[in-house]
């Protein structure tokens, strides 16, 4: 009982083997979340700029406007489905399906909490909880949200409309040019911790911060993985004030809304699209906006990690500090949305290419003299030569018996 | 790789190849293409080699296929008729070289070995990381290096040769 008080799970129970469970438990865990959150996300969005203008925000519909979410839901599922003449079909119908399947697959690598099992010799390992958590993990993450053009663009070309068709071409532009920077940032990160793992990434931020030594003491136990040692101060806040902003400009949200800026482009590449297809492209946007959340606070606020490593703080299960960090990103958009008129498009290439950009990679570059600095004492780490003869020699007998 | 994923990718890829070149409607093509590589990418993965899968996806999938969509859309290249050329002698010349291909492959017999079970039973896995790659192709050791150092200059050279010609049309 004392191992389940502790959050530690055994590696059988009733015969089942619990870790290989995992992946299916995130699989669920983050499906349940993300659709279950999706509706409630307008309502926060609606209730926090009516807050920060002094509104009262939805009051109508429901105690404190709660059910307005499931009412627009209504709205959208029962409003006739037009489709414009001249379209291409074929590419019309496909456009949303793209956005909002690419949207579900990008957070499949993210670690959302660490569970913690016994194994049968009495050693505790500890497992990340995520879908897969492979050792190409940002690199796929990246690749699905570079990926995400393809729904707009399809969606902007294929409605036969000018707006539609010069909102696509802003989004892909803005998509194409805010990824470099987010990936310069991520891996400011990935050189600071050697691992392309979302995982280990977590695990990295478990340590005493700074770099100082561990001491027994509780007030000095306190700050190991606390929010000192999470990587938004560990490397060197720039990589983490870049990202955010990538990451809001690779979401089309305000600031950065110019794909769908309403006083020029009507409502961008979706200017067509009605009913349930709308409605695809607006779960997209927002289950593009919790992933990049997640990320963020994967990578740079500590994922699981509790922000102080004393008792009641402790006793919160992972997951719940992983979605406290993602609502405070949501929260960040909100925000944004609430306070900043959007820029103009000059504004915005200006500040992916020429500002970001180049801080990114001189970041980039100074980070890693500093990492090889600091491990150039400790000698090289080498793969082990032996594969590729292992390789080689299986095919040559292949080949070889199969001409015999 | 067990069995229905492979038909399934099989299907799937090859389908898409055919489609993407026997379309009339270029945007089609180019998406159809698009699919090609992400089962390639798949392919990757079931090889172990799983940067070589990502990188897939972000160069070809997400970079070198959205400017061909760009130049698509933006040339208008859209009328499927526009497209359709008669008395081209290019259908015979793709045709027989397609056969000189076939008949180099089956008298190599290497169209018949590719079944073999042991090469799939010894791939060694952590090759194909991030990690694994670095090491080897920074090693001193290894003769990689320099090819892989040309290549950037390669690319950089070409980067800045393509921004000079387009300024000088400005």
């Amino acid at each position: 009982m004392s191992d389940l008080f502790n959050g530690i799970f055994p590696e059988y129970w009733a015969g089942i083997h619990l870790p290989s469970l995992v992946p299916y438990i995130a699989m669920v865990g983050s499906f349940a979340f993300v659709l279950g959150i999706l509706p409630m996300l307008i309502w926060i969005e609606r209730v926090v700029i009516a807050l920060m203008q002094d509104r009262k925000g939805p009051n109508r519909v429901g105690p404190r406007g709660l059910l307005q979410p499931p009412a627009d839901v209504l709205k959208l599922f029962f409003k006739e489905d037009i489709t414009p003449g001249n379209v291409d079909k074929w590419l019309y119908y496909i456009a949303p399906m793209i956005t909002v399947t690419l949207a579900f697959a990008g957070s499949a690598t993210l670690a959302t909490a660490v569970m913690n099992f016994r194994a049968e010799n009495g050693d505790v390992f500890s497992l990340p909880v995520s879908v897969g958590d492979v050792n190409v993990g940002l690199l796929y993450i990246l690749g699905i949200s570079s990926l995400q053009v393809y729904g707009i663009i399809l969606a902007g070309w294929s409605s036969n409309n000018k707006y539609s068709l010069l909102g696509g071409l802003r989004a892909s532009a803005q998509l194409i040019s805010y990824e470099l920077s987010m990936g310069l940032s991520l891996l400011c990160v990935v050189i600071l911790v050697g691992s392309l793992k979302v995982g280990s990434i977590v695990e990295a931020q478990n340590v005493m911060p700074f770099g100082i030594a561990e001491r027994p003491e509780w007030w000095w136990q306190m700050f190991k993985g606390s929010f000192l040692s999470w990587f938004w101060i560990g490397s060197g806040l720039i990589p983490v004030i870049i990202y955010t902003i990538s990451m809001i400009a690779e979401t089309n949200r305000a600031p950065f809304d110019l794909p769908e800026a309403e006083s020029e482009l009507v409502a961008g590449f979706h200017t067509e699209y009605s009913s349930m297809k709308f409605a695809m492209f607006f779960s997209g946007e927002y289950v593009a906006m919790l992933t990049v959340s997640g990320l963020n606070a994967a990578v740079f606020w500590g994922g699981s990690l509790p922000p102080l490593n004393i008792l009641p703080l402790t006793l919160v299960p992972g997951f719940i500090w992983f979605i406290i960090k993602i609502m405070m990103g949501i929260f960040l958009y909100t925000w944004l949305r609430a306070t900043l008129p959007r820029l103009r498009y000059d504004a915005l290439m200006n500040l992916g290419w020429k500002r970001m950009l180049p801080l990114g990679l001189v970041w980039l570059f100074i980070l890693a003299a500093l990492t090889l600095h600091s491990e150039g004492s400790k000698g090289r780490d080498t793969v082990p030569a032996a594969p590729v003869a292992e390789i080689k020699a299986p095919a040559v007998r292949g080949t070889r018996s199969a001409r015999n | 790789m067990s069995p229905l994923l492979f038909w399934i990718l099989a299907v799937v890829s090859v389908g898409a190849a055919v489609l993407m070149i026997t379309t009339k409607n270029p945007v089609r093509s180019a998406l159809a293409l698009v699919t090609t590589f992400l089962c390639v990418a798949v392919y990757y993965i079931t090889l172990s080699a799983q940067f070589i899968a990502a990188v897939q996806v972000i160069v070809y999938a997400g970079a070198i296929m959205v400017l061909f969509l760009f130049v698509i859309m933006l040339l208008n290249l859209g009328a499927p008729q526009a497209l359709e050329e008669k008395g081209s002698l290019q259908p015979v010349i793709a045709w027989s070289l397609g056969g000189i291909l076939l008949l180099t492959l089956t008298a190599a017999r290497s169209l018949f070995t590719l079944n073999s079970p042991q090469a799939g039973a010894n791939v060694y896995e952590p090759l194909g990381t991030v990690r694994a790659i670095g090491l080897n192709l920074f090693d001193p050791a290894q003769p990689w290096l320099f090819p892989f150092e040309m290549t950037s200059i390669l690319l950089l050279v070409a980067t800045v040769g393509a921004i000079i010609m387009a300024k000088r049309q400005v």
